[in-house]
């Protein structure tokens, strides 16, 4: 009798445990990605520029100590400072002051470097029209299930950031490569932080869906330096990097910190200029959503022992993570937001100004009016 | 425009309708149209234009005057000048660490240079050698030899010898492509030898640094600006003065920066940045930025034309303090000669500036360390070059070292002065193109009074024969006035120089005469109609290479060549035309410069220093190739002449 309720208690544990992790199924996929990719660009050469490669190789670290893999990443920098002849500590690029952060570290993999940085590079690698021969290792090999970190570095203006100081690239194109990649399929999700002078320009443009994007400047804002090193003799690191990277060592793959946090980063009291995000076209909650969707490439795992059927999930999910608002269409890749209407929006209604044809008009009045009164012959009295 | 094009169709589309009938009428057209060709070729405009133009043209020209010498002088206004500031993002800051600690060991190793200097009794070739291999530097020696044209009596030279020394520390880890140059001058006597010592005292530190990414040369030239240009041409391959020299054994990449170094005293009280250099030449305005920031960092204090800046720009002598510091720099730049043995490198394109250590009776000092923290500090940034410097001004003028002028805010000044020539010339030629009585066929008339070519032409040929005579007789003759006068070679050079100068006076007024006949009233019309022009490009042109000098030319020329005619009173105007002569002029700036500098002399000194600078002035020419000597005697003095011309036009 023992036996049996023993028996019978366990056997409904049992059936308990595996309903429950039936319905905790769908928060393993809340996120909807199912792999991380990181591409890390610094756009500026020259030893007075160090800062800009510390600000991409600190990012690189963070997302490479939370999980991204290096071959998930394509890092691109176009200059060498850690072996640069006026480098006073070869091999390094530190991040901090008096040499605490090492950010250059042990294994950098850097996809491309020096003058491969150009806008076609990148522009090829986000929408992947690159030459088959190609390794896979400087490839974005995302597809419609990945989340994808997008970080650049560099200096800028207003709507363009330049690469080298050879060329630049525009928010238009960069919108549009962000659409093209959407169109092929090649994003889930996906978070551009750009730390340049008058960031807030290079993401107004957007128009693809599932964009979030920060900046760490307004438009007509610099963006300033940090960290001055008297020894090394440059800034070490930009101010909004460097902050990012302070929140950045802070974040474990476990962490719940979630983007919120994120835009929090670096206040106009730390960075001098004022760090904008735009979240209009992304479909979540900034506040549910992890930074380690970004920034790691964390898998949950639960261990069980139960065969668990997933076929009918995917409703559970949805009913599940509809939380905020309904998540209709997420699957669908056309037409989930009328960009249409976006791109074609009708440009801002100027100050009023008189229709074109009654200045026409005006003018012929004069001219008649004046050679009714002076006649052609008088005409050389007004020279 | 428009109404007149629109006037214009209207008729054509009434001409059109009419085309088979209207031969007259067309005709009427062509007038109408003729008459209505907008402002300048407009008749009846034009004329008024140009009765407005030449009723008021001496007002005028005195307004411009007037305004343009007080442009001048509003330029060391603070208000009206620019701050400088570094333009040059690789230099950037002066964020660096200057670790530099060995003042007391290069002022030791000084010490003993100079006990070897006075051992060997001139430059002690072999002890720098060995002293600067033992530092580590690849040390290379260069002999040269020139005989100068005539002796020089101011540094007491005339068959010159000598060796120049340099090291080449390579850059640890970078292409040897790039380069940057110290130097510090050998001087005779107890000079520099605290400037050795300090150069040597880097190369040893720097030799222990593994950031620099270019080659520093260390070089110790002799005979400053000799050893200079023989260094200069061995190492670019090229000789443009006939200079005997060895070749250089060892090079560095190309020259980005040098800096030339003076000092005298173990510690000092400013350091004095000089930037003129050959031809009126100035190093890129960031070479300066960067001296005074660093100095500003460390804590020296510094000087431009040996005056220290002042914060009372308001005040009457702070605003005197300013105009006489830019007048330094305006006298200096004039003079064409390299005021330091930097001046000689810009000649290649290589910013260069001297730095020299005065030591007054100022309580706060600056000991060797601070001096070698700062050279230090500039070499590093120096060394974080990319490209050369070109991000800042290179036409500039400095009411103090902070301030500057740039070329567009001093340029109106000189252009103000340049509008009276031509408003001259245009006076001149419409006096020339409107005969008094006014015929229906006032044609043939003009043509009849028009002067011949050769009533133009003999007076421009003869000036300027006196002035290629002003050229080559004092150097070509010195030998034959040493046989027939008592005098030594170089006062024999000078005076024949200005004996021909005088001479010239006295020579070609009137000479047309000869060859044309009697000169007319067109015919003095016509030469000064030349003249005028020919000032005005001549100054022009001198004015956008070398603005002072241009400037204070155009101050005594343009008066001259606007008053001149054969009608106004004779002593008095050929007075006037002498003392406002170059020669003249020179005389002046000699005066005016020693009383700038807060040490007048009497007359007699100023006279003794007046042939002494003509002397130089031609030794720079030949030795270093100066243009000055040869624009005056060639170009500026043959000009004067013509207006000598038109005085005594008869």
């Amino acid at each position: 009798m023992e036996m049996l309720t023993l028996l019978c208690l366990f056997s409904t544990y049992l059936l308990a445990s595996s309903i429950n992790i039936e319905e905790n199924a769908g928060q393993f996929f809340s996120s909807g990605h199912t792999n991380n990719w990181a591409v890390l660009v610094c756009t500026s050469r020259f030893w007075f520029n160090y800062r800009h490669v510390a600000n991409t190789l600190s990012v690189y670290r963070s997302v490479k100590r939370l999980g991204i893999p290096d071959s998930h990443i394509v890092l691109m920098l176009a200059d060498d400072m850690a072996c640069n002849h006026r480098n006073p500590k070869p091999a390094t690029v530190f991040s901090h002051k008096n040499m605490e952060l090492n950010v250059y570290g042990d294994d950098v993999e850097v996809d491309y470097r020096g003058y491969e940085v150009t806008v076609e590079n990148f522009l090829r690698v986000l929408t992947g029209r690159l030459p088959p021969s190609t390794p896979r290792s400087k490839r974005l090999l995302s597809d419609d299930r990945s989340n994808i970190l997008i970080y650049l570095t560099g200096h800028g203006g207003n709507g363009f950031l330049k690469f080298q100081d050879s060329e630049e690239i525009s928010n238009v194109e960069l919108a549009d490569a962000f659409e093209q990649m959407w169109q092929k399929r090649r994003y889930n999700e996906l978070l551009f932080i750009i730390d340049t002078c008058q960031g807030a320009s290079m993401y107004e443009r957007f128009y693809s869906p599932n964009l979030m994007a920060l900046a760490s400047s307004q438009v007509g804002e610099d963006s300033l330096s940090h960290q001055p090193d008297l020894a090394i003799g440059v800034h070490l690191m930009d101010r909004y990097t460097f902050y990012l990277l302070e929140f950045l060592e802070d974040i474990h793959p476990a962490s719940k910190t979630n983007m919120n946090d994120l835009f929090k980063v670096c206040p106009k009291s730390h960075c001098v200029s004022t760090p904008g995000h735009r979240t209009d076209l992304f479909l979540r909650d900034p506040g549910s959503v992890l930074v380690t969707d970004f920034f790691g490439s964390v898998r949950k795992v639960e261990l069980t022992m139960e065969t668990i059927n997933l076929t009918g999930h995917i409703k559970q999910w949805e009913e599940s993570a509809a939380d905020g608002e309904p998540r209709k269409e997420t699957y669908s890749y056309s037409d989930q937001l009328p960009v249409s209407e976006i791109i074609h929006q009708k440009p801002k209604q100027k100050d009023w100004h008189p229709p074109d044809g009654f200045i026409l008009g005006l003018w012929t009045l004069i001219l008649l009016v004046f050679f009714k009164t002076y006649g052609i012959k008088h005409l050389k009295h007004i020279f | 425009m428009l109404r007149q094009r629109t006037h214009v169709t209207s008729r054509c589309g009434r001409v059109m309708d009419r085309r088979r009938s209207s031969e007259p009428r067309r005709q009427d057209r062509v007038t109408v149209d003729n008459n209505n060709m907008g402002l300048l070729s407009d008749p009846n405009r034009r004329r008024a234009l140009l009765g407005l133009l030449t009723r008021l043209n001496a007002p005028i020209c005195v307004v411009c005057y007037m305004a343009g010498v007080a442009w001048f002088m509003g330029l060391a206004f603070e208000p009206f000048t620019l701050r400088t500031y570094m333009s040059e993002n690789a230099m950037g800051s002066t964020m660096v660490e200057e670790r530099f600690p060995a003042g007391e060991r290069a002022l030791a190793t000084g010490r003993e240079f100079a006990a070897h200097k006075k051992k060997t009794g001139g430059m002690p070739v072999d002890w720098l050698v060995r002293t600067m291999q033992a530092r580590g530097l690849e040390v290379f020696t260069q002999s040269f030899s020139r005989t100068l044209p005539f002796p020089d009596e101011n540094k007491e030279r005339y068959m010159v010898k000598g060796t120049n020394v340099y090291g080449i520390l390579r850059a640890p880890r970078a292409p040897r492509t790039e380069a940057l140059v110290l130097s510090a001058p050998c001087n005779p006597g107890d000079e520099n030898n605290q400037a050795v010592g300090l150069l040597l005292g880097l190369a040893q530190y720097f030799r222990n640094q593994i950031f620099l990414a270019k080659d520093v040369i260390f070089l110790v030239n002799e005979h400053d600006l000799i050893g200079m240009q023989a260094w200069l041409e061995g190492y670019h391959h090229t000789n443009t003065t006939g200079m005997d020299w060895s070749p250089l054994q060892g090079r560095g990449g190309s020259i980005q920066a040098a800096l030339s170094l003076e000092l005298s005293s173990d510690i000092i009280t400013s350091l004095d940045l000089v930037l003129e250099g050959l031809n009126g030449q100035l190093p890129n305005l960031d070479l300066a930025n960067l001296f005074y920031a660093f100095c500003q960092k460390i804590g020296v204090l510094c000087t431009i034309q040996g005056k220290l800046q002042r914060n009372d720009w308001d005040s009457v002598s702070g605003y005197s303090h300013a105009v006489q510091t830019m007048m330094l720099m305006v006298m200096k730049q004039a003079s064409g000669r390299p005021w330091g043995d930097h001046g000689l490198f810009l000649r290649y394109h290589i910013e260069a500036a001297t730095i020299k250590g005065i030591n007054s009776f100022r309580q706060y000092k600056t000991d060797a360390t601070t001096i070698g923290r700062l050279l230090e500090g500039m070499y590093r940034k120096l060394n974080n070059l990319l490209e050369r410097l070109h991000q800042s001004y290179f036409f500039y003028l400095m009411p103090s070292l902070s301030h500057f002028v740039s070329i567009g805010y001093y340029m109106p000044a000189f252009g103000l002065l340049a509008v009276i020539l031509l408003l001259r010339a245009l006076d001149l030629w419409v006096q020339l193109m409107t005969p008094p009585p006014r015929t229906e066929d006032g044609v043939i008339d003009i043509e009849q009074s028009s002067p011949g070519v050769l009533s133009v032409l003999t007076p421009l040929v003869i000036s300027h024969l006196t002035g290629v005579a002003l050229y080559m007789l004092p150097v070509r003759f010195q030998e034959m006035a040493v046989e027939h006068f008592p005098v030594s070679e170089t006062e024999a050079v000078v005076l024949t120089a200005i004996a021909v100068y005088t001479a010239g006076l006295a020579l070609p007024h009137n000479t047309h005469r000869l060859l044309a006949g009697e000169g007319t009233e067109q015919g003095w019309r016509v030469l000064k109609l030349v003249a005028v022009l020919y000032l005005a490009v001549l100054l022009g042109c001198t004015a956008l290479i070398n603005f002072s000098l241009g400037f204070i030319l155009a101050l005594t020329l343009v008066p001259v060549a606007a008053f001149v005619t054969p009608h106004v009173p004779k002593v008095l105007s050929a007075f006037i035309l002498v003392i406002l002569s170059p020669a003249c002029t020179l005389l002046f700036s000699v005066f005016f410069f020693q009383e700038l500098q807060e040490m007048p002399v009497s007359f007699q000194d100023g006279w003794v220093l007046y042939l002494s600078v003509i002397s130089q002035g031609i030794l720079d020419h030949v030795l270093y190739g100066s243009l000055v000597y040869p624009l005056i005697a060639l170009l500026v003095y043959p000009c004067w002449l013509l207006f000598w011309n038109i005085l005594f036009w008869k």
